[in-house]
């Protein structure tokens, strides 16, 4: 088995070990002990991926597979991977990792939890391993869909309400999906190959420009959905409020990538005269998505709403940067990708970590936390300081790429843009200090004297978040360049 | 004709020999012992699906009105597998039902007599053999559906079958006249190219089309199915839902595919029409209802919309995705309404929703299976349905309707929405008194098992589908 389906693979084989477990410490050992497998491949993934690199390898994809599937249609199976994907592996499998740490204590139903957040997880990784257009869609919905009983059993507040809102908004997006994937199909054979749904395949063929400005926004709506682009963001709060701490670290630090990796991955690379047609009308909706998810944030009291707002904020600007097309702020956006997903993976697990002591999520009622549980404090101002942007953590190279790139179209259209784009780093500092202040600072609220100290599996989940997002923030340029290598054929193919 | 050509109808003759038996044997089987009738008729028709899948030869009979390829034998195991399916998730009922009223051999002898009419339906190439076949097909489901004696629904349900079938088929008949008169044969392979464009043609395929479109539930022809759904008993429902269904849009297929393939330009836009229609009407109904079987029955109507959108590019591509997709539906819906029976049997005749709240926490299995099946339905990887609904789209958009599939895509969002109401019921929610746990007997379970598999290995191992796809490159398109 090549090293690639192993990702898919070994998910599988955790949960029907799962399946065969009896009781919570069963459960929770099969779990952790899959998905730590899982965490060791990716950096054996990383590794051997940059052995190849350094040995000169330079194709665009590499540890390549290709099965026939659906011989009639041409369908195969076709995985691979370059730097960007990688690390989008990495990302999941911490992510998905820590997510078993922090929800050790699930008490109902504990054996199905664990095997539809595994389910999520094949799904994210196959989606970032596929090639092909048809595995990719396979794939991806095999991702959305454990959504709907993570939230609808295991969460909180008008949790049916939002499973389902979050569910059909997701699978009507990947409708979009559907009807823009057939329309590239069915123009691959524009210059007289077959048709294919391999992504580089296409991207060879010069798909009528006609055919692409109709079909380029099926796609881009189609992935920018699930990246929370205004106005299709209204079922990631509602989701991410409702959701078990371990779902809502999964979907905003992983499940939300995959928009901006198949704008970047599909959409962009197939139909890049259908994305030269649209940029400028879809990046009005990116930073009205930017402006508008920290204004948001800002009225929110609830922990949850606020973090899920700021979401909103920062993906928008995955969106915008991709929209720029230009090398640096295609850096910027995977960069971004990347390090929101570790911090607001961070801050979700603080979020569960104190409303699982409080029993509130609501800012008001808190007070003075810092001074019970001051781990859990420390760990929440780290999360809010990387998150607004703080040099030394990801946050800041992430969006000084953004901006940068930005920045290097000089007409008067991306330059509003940016500058609107930029200043919305004001209100996301304003939404996080009054956080912090009001919450973790000031005199302890009597009722949260003695709170539990934070407990090791939460202390384990977080501490391995917190040292991604000080490498990020550390090292930028070693994780800069592994992205960049691999963002060139792309934006070659573009311009 | 030796006993060599006959051999080519031999799922006909074993069928009919298997009825034969079952009549001796519930004739001479004492009243206390009515049980093993089901023990016969299940062994035989066991024996009988294993033997279909020893090839058969290609050839005619009675001069070209019967017909055997690869793709006809094939659709008839695919038949075959599913009536045995049904079989064995009913046996449970039909003991307690059947031995009420010392009917346990009927269930059985009817319900084969109608599979019979299936296949020599699928296998018909001459409109008359295929009025006959559509006749001995209807007749003894309408039986089959008021089989529950005690049970006025089920009465009501037989008299609306019968009533709406024998109006079906009235039409029907008189589409056929219509054809013979536009193209002076009844044989298929001399319809096919003298079929011109006249008024008197293009009113024999509307009739034709209309007999056919009641039997697979086609709105406007679909006011039959929630009601008879509803009062029939669940296995009839079932294979109501399926068998019948599938192969009426065998036979539509290959007469508008081969015979009347003149009157594409005719025939084409008004299937696009009756697509969007079905998918809109069966959705929008599925979504408010209550009882489990009428839900059922609305979601069967949608999936017709589905699977005439899948026909529309009438070549060879829409021919292998509307079998695959139909072979697919098969076992999903076997599921679906396997779980509904089995329920119902065991906690005394709750088909409601709301009565299937906290399943999951009584019964893990069964609400597996049902969420399996409905997700199948729903078009949800991993499982085989998603693989169908995908290459019916592929098959639409070939020919361009994108329109069409971007409507079908909205109503598949729409489905989802109550696929998810049954889900939310029996995962999400807690009930203060759920259905209690209950042990299905063996038969059902290893009718659910095989569901269960075939909804994983159909979609995800294609050679399936290559397999389909092979067989129906015999169509002359």
């Amino acid at each position: 088995m090549d090293i690639l389906t192993l990702f898919v693979v070994v998910p599988v084989l955790t949960v029907f070990a799962l399946m065969m477990s009896k009781g919570i410490k069963q459960h929770r050992v099969v779990a952790l002990a899959g998905m730590a497998v899982q965490t060791l491949m990716s950096f054996n993934l990383l590794y051997r991926y940059l052995q190849e690199r350094a040995a000169g390898n330079n194709a665009v994809m590499i540890f390549t597979k290709d099965i026939i599937w659906f011989k009639p249609m041409n369908i195969h199976y076709a995985i691979g991977v370059d730097g960007i994907s990688v690390l989008m592996i990495l990302l999941t499998s911490i992510i998905v990792l820590t997510g078993i740490f922090i929800s050790w204590k699930v008490d109902d139903l504990p054996k199905e939890f664990f095997i539809s957040l595994i389910v999520l997880a094949s799904g994210v990784y196959g989606f970032f391993i596929s090639v092909d257009l048809f595995t990719m869609f396979v794939f991806y919905e095999i991702a959305v869909i454990p959504m709907y009983l993570l939230i609808g059993i295991w969460g909180s507040g008008p949790r049916e309400y939002a499973a389902m809102k979050l569910t059909l908004m997701l699978m009507g997006a990947s409708a979009l999906l559907l009807v823009g994937l057939l329309g590239v199909y069915f123009n691959s054979n524009a210059d007289g190959g077959p048709l294919t749904f391999n992504i580089f395949q296409i991207a060879e063929v010069n798909i009528p420009e006609s055919a692409q400005k109709i079909f380029f926004p099926f796609l881009f709506v189609g992935f920018a959905v699930i990246g929370a682009l205004f106005p299709f963001h209204t079922w990631s709060p509602d989701g991410h409020a409702s959701a078990p701490t371990a779902v809502s670290m999964l979907h905003a630090g992983v499940l939300m990538k995959l928009g901006g990796y198949g704008i970047f991955r599909v959409a962009m690379y197939v139909m890049p005269q259908g994305a030269h047609y649209w940029a400028n009308f879809f990046m009005v909706l990116a930073v009205i998505g930017v402006f508008y998810g920290a204004l948001a944030a800002i009225k929110q009291k609830d922990l949850k709403y606020i973090n899920a707002y700021s979401s909103v904020s920062h993906l928008g600007l995955v969106l915008l940067a991709l929209l720029m097309m230009n090398e640096i702020a295609w850096k910027g956006a995977m960069l971004q990708s990347l390090s929101h997903g570790f911090i607001t993976a961070l801050f979700f697990a603080m979020i569960g970590v104190i409303y699982g002591r409080t029993h509130t999520r609501i800012v008001t009622k808190m007070s003075g936390l810092l001074n019970v549980i001051p781990v859990a404090g420390a760990l929440y101002v780290i999360a809010g300081l990387a998150n607004l942007g703080l040099p030394g953590f990801s946050g800041f190279v992430a969006e000084m790429n953004i901006f940068v790139g930005a920045f290097q179209h000089a007409d008067t259209f991306h330059r509003v843009i940016t500058i609107l784009a930029v200043s919305s780093i004001v209100v996301t500092a304003v939404y996080i200090l009054r956080v912090v202040g009001m919450m973790l600072m000031g005199p302890t609220t009597p009722e949260f004297k003695n709170l539990p100290r934070i407990s090791w599996y939460e202390k384990t989940g977080t501490f391995i978040l917190v040292l991604f997002i000080t490498l990020i923030g550390i090292f930028p340029f070693w994780w800069g360049n592994i992205i960049s290598d691999s963002i060139i054929p792309f934006i070659q193919n573009l311009n | 004709m030796n006993l060599n050509n006959m051999l080519l109808m031999r799922h006909e003759l074993i069928l009919t020999t298997v009825i034969l038996i079952l009549i001796i044997a519930d004739i001479f089987t004492a009243d206390k012992n009515k049980k093993s009738v089901n023990y016969i008729a299940l062994g035989l028709f066991a024996l009988h699906t294993v033997i279909g899948f020893i090839p058969l030869k290609t050839g005619t009979l009675f001069g070209g009105m019967f017909v055997t390829d690869p793709m006809v034998y094939g659709f008839k195991n695919i038949l075959n597998t599913g009536v045995l399916l049904i079989i064995l998730l009913a046996i449970s009922w039909v003991n307690k039902k059947g031995l009420q009223n010392n009917k346990v051999g009927e269930f059985y002898i009817l319900m084969f007599s109608s599979l019979l009419g299936m296949f020599f339906l699928i296998s018909s190439r001459n409109f008359l053999m295929l009025y006959l076949s559509l006749e001995l097909s209807t007749l003894p489901v309408t039986a089959l559906a008021a089989y529950d004696i005690f049970n006025r629904k089920s009465s009501e349900a037989g008299i609306k079958l019968i009533l709406s079938a024998a109006f079906s088929s009235g039409i029907f008949l008189f589409g056929i006249s219509l054809l013979y008169a536009a193209g002076g044969s009844l044989y298929f392979s001399e319809l096919e190219g003298h079929i011109g464009h006249s008024y008197l043609s293009i009113a024999g395929l509307i009739m034709f089309f209309a007999g056919l479109a009641f039997k697979i539930s086609l709105v406007p022809f679909h006011f039959w199915t929630a009601d008879v759904y509803e009062g029939a008993p669940t296995p009839v429902s079932n294979y109501l839902s399926v068998i019948s269904k599938a192969a009426a849009v065998f036979i539509l297929m290959i007469s508008l595919f081969v015979t009347l393939k003149e009157l594409k330009d005719i025939w084409i836009p008004v299937l696009y029409g009756i697509s969007v229609l079905t998918m809109f009407t069966g959705n929008l109904f599925a979504l408010r209802q209550k009882n489990l079987k009428r839900f059922l029955a609305f979601s069967s109507v949608a999936q017709a919309g589905f699977i005439m959108m899948g026909m529309l590019s009438a070549d060879h591509l829409a021919a292998s995705s509307v079998l695959y997709f139909i072979s697919i539906y098969i076992f999903s819906n076997i599921g679906a309404f396997g779980v509904v029976q089995l329920v119902a049997l065991a906690a005394g005749g709750k088909e409601n929703i709301d009565d299937y709240n906290g399943l999951y926490r009584t019964n893990p299995m069964l609400s597996l299976v049902l969420m399996i099946s409905l997700f199948s339905l729903a078009g949800i990887p991993p499982i085989a349905g998603f693989f169908g609904k995908f290459f019916l789209y592929t098959s639409a958009a070939s020919k361009g309707f994108y329109v069409l599939v971007f409507i079908a895509v909205v109503n598949v969002t729409i489905s989802l929405y109550y696929y998810l109401l049954v889900v939310r019921a029996a995962f999400l929610r807690k009930s203060e008194n759920p259905i209690p746990y209950f042990k299905s007997d063996i038969f059902a379970r290893i009718g659910l098992i095989i569901v269960v598999i075939a909804l994983f290995l159909l979609g995800l191992y294609s050679p399936f589908y290559d397999y389909i796809d092979s067989v129906t490159k015999i169509l002359n398109i």
